[in-house]
């Protein structure tokens, strides 16, 4: 059995060691927020917060986060008492058929906490390896604009 | 006679009568006869829901939640709907709640007569239906509001999810359920719609419906289903797309912890386990040896070699406008150029995925898909099933572009494959690498066009050779989408008079314009509709064939179309349009170029202007794409935005990097490191005009996908004066910066 801590729960876990974070948190524990997209770390729609830090949960085996505080998009907020970062999305209705936003938005709040007030260039090297699909990049950089100003 | 209790205020006089005069139902709650508060009548208890029309159900919580016939996979219809249902119903958006409905014909797309969400028309289609659902159901509560307060008036005002008395009472949608059920009062036949001059929620921006589940996680796509006891599958696909299993060891697999089961299926070999990474590890693990049906030797450079040859001889015809023939004849220079588009992959963000539960005699599917009805006749047919045996639970999707309406349900036969002979639910999900190798794609074509001008220097003759795989022909849409042979997608945007089902041209008038089509045999791959399907293709060879014409002819490009769609009253406004908002004629700098190109696609027409900078190496980046578009009247401005941001950005995508290579019947790309997405710093500045219309709504979902393309070419050239006539343009001296 394996132990991990996941928004601030602990967990008991019986996946192999060798199991990618990702598919323990949607297999095991049912967190199905958190998003396979490419399985080898390409397109960012599975990263979560491991110790506040953005992580690609896809590539990253469960046996290296026992004992860290793991983070997902399901924590970010409570009932409609939105996230900054959530607020700025929906502000700027930002998704479309929304299935990479759960990572666009952990990049995002990740990024506001390291730097809270980026440009443009650095939204882009912050936000260059999450992929949309929908095309909805000009509004994931309007939005983390707004944000910037209420984080 | 019981009764429940009820914990509503006594003032409120409720009281049960009505019921027993009428006798049409059952007791079982208590009925708000009348009240004399201005408080509003709390729901009575255990009353049940009332599905005012097939789209509209109000609960006695006041929610109203709306049955979308239509697919929600970021199109934005869902919101549309909700708009259109919301203009003549006035309801409490707080209160308001969507679910996909069910395989019945209530739910028939009204354009295509199916389940199916695609061409760009579920807007157009729902545009009257929508609105006469919520007219319907807001004049039974107005009727039943009146019995209720013993008023004649039949007109009171519906504000928010609540009728309002003259003398300043108020009740709920949600309380007035019992009184239409104790009276028996339904909807009227005839409703009388709005004039679109009376609008308050139709042509103003409103934000997306699903808008808070997709911040929070909380949105279920289909990955997202979970069963009791639910198994994960991961499938083992042959290298050769559509080869056999003859045989297989799964010793190893087997094995692995966790791993239930391994076995064949028509797409591999299955995997089940309690997780999907056991399942894909245990995946790996297993020898299979295939029987390739002689489709090893098959290569896209092959095709399109053959395909070349092919536009040499003289194919299908399928529109003769004059004499084109005979005007290159007797010309004394003939332009001739040959465009060559590969075959494109969708790679959705969301993998394609189903999950499925068999049992003796029936399968319940999981899934988010665009022709539920489609697939549940393939399934049926599978199992030997009758249709109304096989269940479909629609879901959210993480896109499509075209996808999820597979003809052959392939991401739904896998998981039915897999489930049947299981005592639980099966999951399947396709790796990336499967996902982009699932040998569903775009064709390739090849177009070879030849053009003359006239004294003037404007094209007069126009022939154009289509070569390509047709997607309708011997599918269930061969009798609508086949003319006399040929395939009206292979052929659609480079027409200029309508053609079978589809009721418009290119809008240009060419004096002598000749087409043909060739339908090269179906195989090597599944011909798939990709976002804006035929003008992926045609709308390329056609508005960079233009270009050349107008550089040969010395027309500014911009102007020769306006020229040649002179005759087209939206599609001249359009262009005229797109000369103010872009400046067209202010000189650009060195290494910097403009580019244009103009479609009609479902009706709606649509143009682009594209600028570029490129540097020595043909490194390039797309500095500003202004597109006006006129679809009619615009519904939800801010949801056509997205959708023109959204097709642009898949098109540059597609047109920069987008090739799917077949060598040795194997796929060659695999994931996002060869099949390259574009990205944020890529993604151009873009204007988005909508022309003020008050034509009925026309599409938006596909438009934008096809000009950028062709505009970007035509910018290069202009920056370069190096014409490409292959794609993707990273293979042909020009690299998108990034």
């Amino acid at each position: 059995m394996l132990k991990i801590r996941v928004n601030d729960q602990s967990h008991e876990i019986s996946a192999s060691p060798d199991t990618p974070l990702l598919w323990v948190l949607r297999d095991h524990l049912h967190l199905t927020g958190t998003k396979f997209g490419c399985g080898i770390s390409l397109c960012g729609a599975c990263t979560v917060h491991v110790d506040g830090e953005a992580v690609r949960s896809c590539t990253l085996p469960v046996a290296a986060v026992t004992g860290k505080a793991i983070s997902t998009i399901e924590h970010l907020s409570k009932g409609k008492d939105y996230h900054p970062v959530q607020a700025a999305w929906l502000a700027e209705d930002v998704a479309q058929c929304g299935y990479c936003q759960s990572g666009q938005i952990m990049a995002a709040v990740a990024l506001l906490n390291e730097n809270p007030n980026p440009s443009d260039a650095d939204i882009d090297t912050a936000m260059a390896g999450h992929v949309c699909r929908c095309g909805t990049y000009q509004k994931i950089r309007a939005a983390i604009h707004r944000a910037a100003h209420q984080v | 006679m019981n009764t429940v209790k009820s914990t509503l205020n006594r003032r409120q006089f409720l009281q049960q009568g009505t019921i027993l005069t009428s006798g049409s139902f059952i007791l079982g709650f208590q009925v708000p006869v009348q009240a004399d508060s201005k408080v509003t009548v709390s729901a009575p208890l255990g009353s049940e829901p009332l599905m005012t029309d097939a789209f509209i159900r109000i609960d006695t919580d006041n929610t109203i939640t709306l049955l979308m016939n239509h697919a929600e996979f970021g199109n934005g219809v869902y919101t549309s709907v909700a708009m259109m249902v919301a203009e003549e119903l006035d309801i409490d958006w707080e209160l308001l709640r969507w679910e996909a409905a069910p395989t019945e014909p209530a739910y028939f797309s009204p354009i295509f007569g199916e389940y199916l969400t695609a061409g760009s028309v579920s807007t157009a289609g729902a545009f009257v239906p929508m609105r006469i659902a919520g007219a319907k159901t807001r004049a039974l509560l107005l009727a039943a509001a009146a019995r209720y307060w013993q008023v004649s008036k039949e007109t009171l005002p519906a504000i928010k999810g609540r009728v309002h008395s003259d003398d300043g009472r108020q009740i709920t949608y949600g309380d007035l359920l019992p009184v239409i059920r104790a009276h028996g009062l339904t909807a009227p036949a005839q409703v009388e719609l709005k004039e679109s001059s009376e609008f308050k929620v139709l042509g103003k921006s409103h934000k997306r419906i699903e808008g808070a589940e997709k911040v929070t996680g909380q949105a279920i796509f289909s990955i997202d289903i979970k069963r009791p006891n639910m198994l994960y599958g991961s499938v083992v696909r042959p290298p050769v797309f559509g080869s056999q299993v003859i045989d297989f060891d799964a010793t190893r697999a087997m094995a692995i912890p966790g791993v239930a089961k391994v076995k064949a299926i028509d797409a591999g070999v299955v995997v089940l386990a309690k997780d999907y990474w056991t399942a894909q590890k245990a995946a790996k693990l297993i020898a299979v040896e295939w029987d390739d049906l002689g489709r090893g030797h098959l290569s896209s450079e092959a095709f399109i070699a053959a395909y070349r040859e092919m536009s040499n001889q003289p194919g299908m015809t399928a529109e003769n406008i004059g004499d084109a023939l005979e005007i290159h004849e007797q010309a004394d220079t003939v332009f001739e150029a040959v465009y060559e588009l590969p075959y494109l992959a969708h790679a959705t963000m969301e993998p394609m995925n189903c999950t499925a539960a068999v049992t003796e005699d029936r399968c319940e599917i999981w899934v988010g898909t665009q022709n539920q009805g489609n697939d549940r006749t393939v399934v049926a047919r599978l199992l030997g099933f009758k249709e109304e045996q096989v269940i479909i639970h629609r879901t959210l999707m993480g896109g499509t572009f075209g996808r999820r309406a597979s003809k052959t349900a392939d991401f739904i036969t896998d998981a039915v494959q897999a489930a049947q002979g299981e005592s639980v639910p099966v999951q399947i999900i396709w790796s990336r690498e499967e996902d982009i190798r699932g040998g569903h794609y775009r064709p390739l074509f090849v177009h070879r066009l030849r053009g003359s001008l006239d004294q003037e220097g404007y094209p007069e003759a126009w022939h154009q050779r289509v070569v390509g795989q047709s997607i309708m022909q011997n599918t269930k849409h061969d009798p609508a989408y086949m003319v006399n042979g040929i395939d009206i997608y292979s052929v659609d945007g480079c027409l200029q008079a309508p053609f079978g089902v589809f009721p418009y041209g290119t809008t240009y008038q060419i004096p002598h314009h000749r087409i043909e089509s060739h339908n090269p045999p179906k195989v090597g791959v599944y011909p798939h509709e990709w976002r804006a399907v035929g003008h992926t293709h045609t709308g390329v060879a056609y508005e960079c064939f233009l270009d050349e014409l107008a550089f040969h002819g010395q027309k500014d490009p911009l102007a020769l179309r306006q020229h040649l769609a002179k005759d087209h009253a939206r599609m001249s406004a359009v262009l005229a349009r797109l000369r103010t908002e872009t400046e067209w004629d202010s000189p650009l700098a060195k290494g910097r170029g403009r580019g244009v190109a103009a479609r009609v696609y479902s009706v709606s027409p649509i143009a682009q202007a594209v600028e570029v900078t490129v540097n020595e190496d043909g490194g390039f980046t797309v500095d500003k794409v202004t597109c006006v578009v006129d679809c009619g009247f615009a519904v939800n401005p801010l949801g056509i935005e997205a959708q023109i941001q959204g097709g642009i950005m898949l098109g540059l995508n597609a047109v920069a990097y987008g090739v799917i290579d077949l060598v040795d019947g194997q796929v060659q790309q695999s994931n996002f490191h060869d099949y390259r997405p574009l990205r944020i710093h890529q993604m151009p500045e873009i204007e988005v005009h909508i022309v003020d219309s008050d034509a009925p709504p026309t599409g938006v979902g596909e438009q934008a996908t096809t000009p950028i393309a062709p505009a970007v070419a035509n910018a290069l050239f202009d920056a370069t004066g190096t014409r490409v006539r292959q794609f993707p343009l990273d293979r042909h001296g020009f690299t998108l910066i990034g």
